[in-house]
C-alpha cells in the first residue's frame, strides 16, 4: 500500500460509515446503508442538467457553490423537503427529506453528504431511496459563462421504483432538477434555459438486488402514514406506562 | 492520452492483462482521457488493473468515472482490480462502495497475480 504525504481532498470527503443515522429520528433513514449507482436494481443513468447562471467574470463557480449550499431547499419545487443538517452542507452530514410523491403521497428518505468543497458537493441516497447513486452539484467556467451543474449518477434502487421509474418517474426527476436549476439561475439575474443530457449508462437490470424492496421507503412511508392514527391513540397508554 | 492535470499510462504485462496508471488528478476533466485509456486497455483483456500509486487528487465526479469505467469494463467481461491506494483513497472506496466490486491489492505484482 503506497503513501501519499498529502490527500487536499482529505477533509471533503464524508468519513466511512456504515449505517446512517438521522439527528431528528426522520423514518427510513437510522440504520441504513449508503448504496452506491452498482447496489441498486434498474438500468443505470447519467443525467446531467445544466445552465448557465452568470458571466464568468462577474461570478466565481465557489460564489454559486455557496449560494446553492445555504439555500438548497429553498431551490427545490415546492411540497418537497430537505431538512438542512445543523452544521449544513459538510462531508458527513445527513440530511431528511419530504418527497411528494403522485397521490398525495409524501416519501420520507434522506441522503449523506458523501463530497463537500468549494467548487461541487455530492449527495449520496441510503437503502429504501428511489434510487441508489449520487447526484453532484457543481459549478465551473465554460465559454465565458458560469454554469451550475446537476449530475445524477443512479439505478432505481428496487423492481417496483423501476416500474415508477418508466411510468413518469424519471419525468418527474427531470422536472425536479430543471425547476432547482431555474430557481438557482434565477437567483442569480439568468433566465437562460436548462440543458438535460440523459445517458443510460448500463441497460441491464441487477435481479439479484430485487430484494432491495424491502427497504422501499415509498411503502414504508405509506405504512407509517396509515397507521399514524393507531399511534397517535396508543400514545396515552404509552404515558401511563412510563408513570 | 492525457489533459492538463490526469496522467495516464496503459501497459499489457501479459497478454489477458492491461494496467492502466493513474497520476494527478482524477475530476469531470478526465472522462475523455479514462475512456481513451480503457479502450486502448481493453483489446483482448480479460482484467484491467488500475494504478493509483500516483494519484494526488480524486473529488465525487473522479468516482463517478470509475463506476462507468466499471460498466463498461462488466459489459464486456472483463475483471477490474486496483493497487497502490492510500490509506484515505482506501476509505474513499468503501465510503462509496467501490471495495465491493474492485478487488484491491498492496501492490501492481499481487494484483497481476490475482487477475492471472
Amino acid at each position: 500500500m503506497s503513501t501519499h504525504p498529502d490527500n487536499r481532498d482529505a477533509s471533503a470527503w464524508a468519513r466511512p460509515v456504515e449505517r446512517l443515522t438521522a439527528s431528528d429520528g426522520h423514518i427510513n433513514v437510522t440504520g441504513r446503508r449508503p448504496t452506491a449507482p452498482m447496489n441498486g436494481f434498474g438500468r443505470m443513468w447519467q443525467k446531467t442538467y445544466r445552465a448557465p447562471v452568470g458571466d464568468a467574470a462577474e461570478l466565481a463557480p465557489e460564489q454559486v457553490i455557496a449560494a446553492w449550499k445555504e439555500r438548497f431547499s429553498e431551490f427545490w419545487p415546492a411540497g418537497n423537503r430537505f431538512f438542512a443538517p445543523l452544521a449544513g452542507i459538510a462531508p458527513g452530514e445527513v440530511a431528511a427529506l419530504d418527497l411528494a410523491m403522485p397521490g398525495g403521497l409524501k416519501l420520507s428518505t434522506g441522503v449523506l453528504v458523501l463530497f463537500s468543497d468549494e467548487e461541487s458537493f455530492t449527495l449520496m441516497t441510503p437503502e429504501g431511496h428511489m434510487f441508489a447513486g449520487w447526484i453532484t452539484f457543481s459549478a465551473f467556467v465554460e465559454g465565458g459563462s458560469t454554469y451550475a451543474q446537476a449530475q445524477v449518477l443512479m439505478r432505481a434502487s428496487d423492481p417496483l421504483y423501476e416500474v415508477g421509474m418508466s411510468l413518469g418517474g424519471h419525468r418527474q426527476e427531470d422536472a425536479h432538477w430543471m425547476h432547482t436549476l431555474s430557481s438557482l439561475a434565477a437567483h442569480f439575474g439568468s433566465a437562460a434555459p436548462v440543458e438535460v443530457q440523459s445517458i443510460c449508462v448500463d441497460r441491464r437490470r441487477q435481479w439479484s438486488r430485487a430484494g432491495n424492496v424491502w427497504h422501499n421507503a415509498g411503502i414504508r412511508s405509506g405504512l407509517h402514514m396509515v397507521s399514524a392514527p393507531i399511534r397517535m391513540m396508543s400514545r396515552p397508554f404509552a404515558r401511563g406506562a412510563k408513570a | 492520452m492525457s489533459d492538463t492535470a490526469t496522467r495516464l499510462q496503459v501497459r499489457k504485462p501479459t497478454p489477458t492483462v492491461a494496467v492502466i496508471e493513474i497520476a494527478g488528478e482524477v475530476t469531470r476533466d478526465s472522462d475523455a482521457a479514462l475512456k481513451e485509456a480503457y479502450d486502448q486497455a481493453s483489446e483482448g483483456a480479460r482484467a484491467i488493473v488500475l494504478g493509483f500509486d500516483s494519484l494526488e487528487y480524486m473529488n465525487s465526479s473522479g468516482i463517478g468515472l470509475l463506476v462507468t469505467l466499471l460498466v463498461r469494463a462488466q459489459r464486456n467481461r472483463q475483471q477490474i482490480l486496483a493497487y497502490g491506494l492510500s490509506d484515505h483513497y482506501r476509505q474513499i472506496f468503501e465510503l462509496t462502495r467501490l471495495d465491493e466490486v474492485i478487488a484491491i491489492h498492496d501492490s501492481e505484482a499481487a494484483a497481476i497475480a490475482a487477475a492471472g
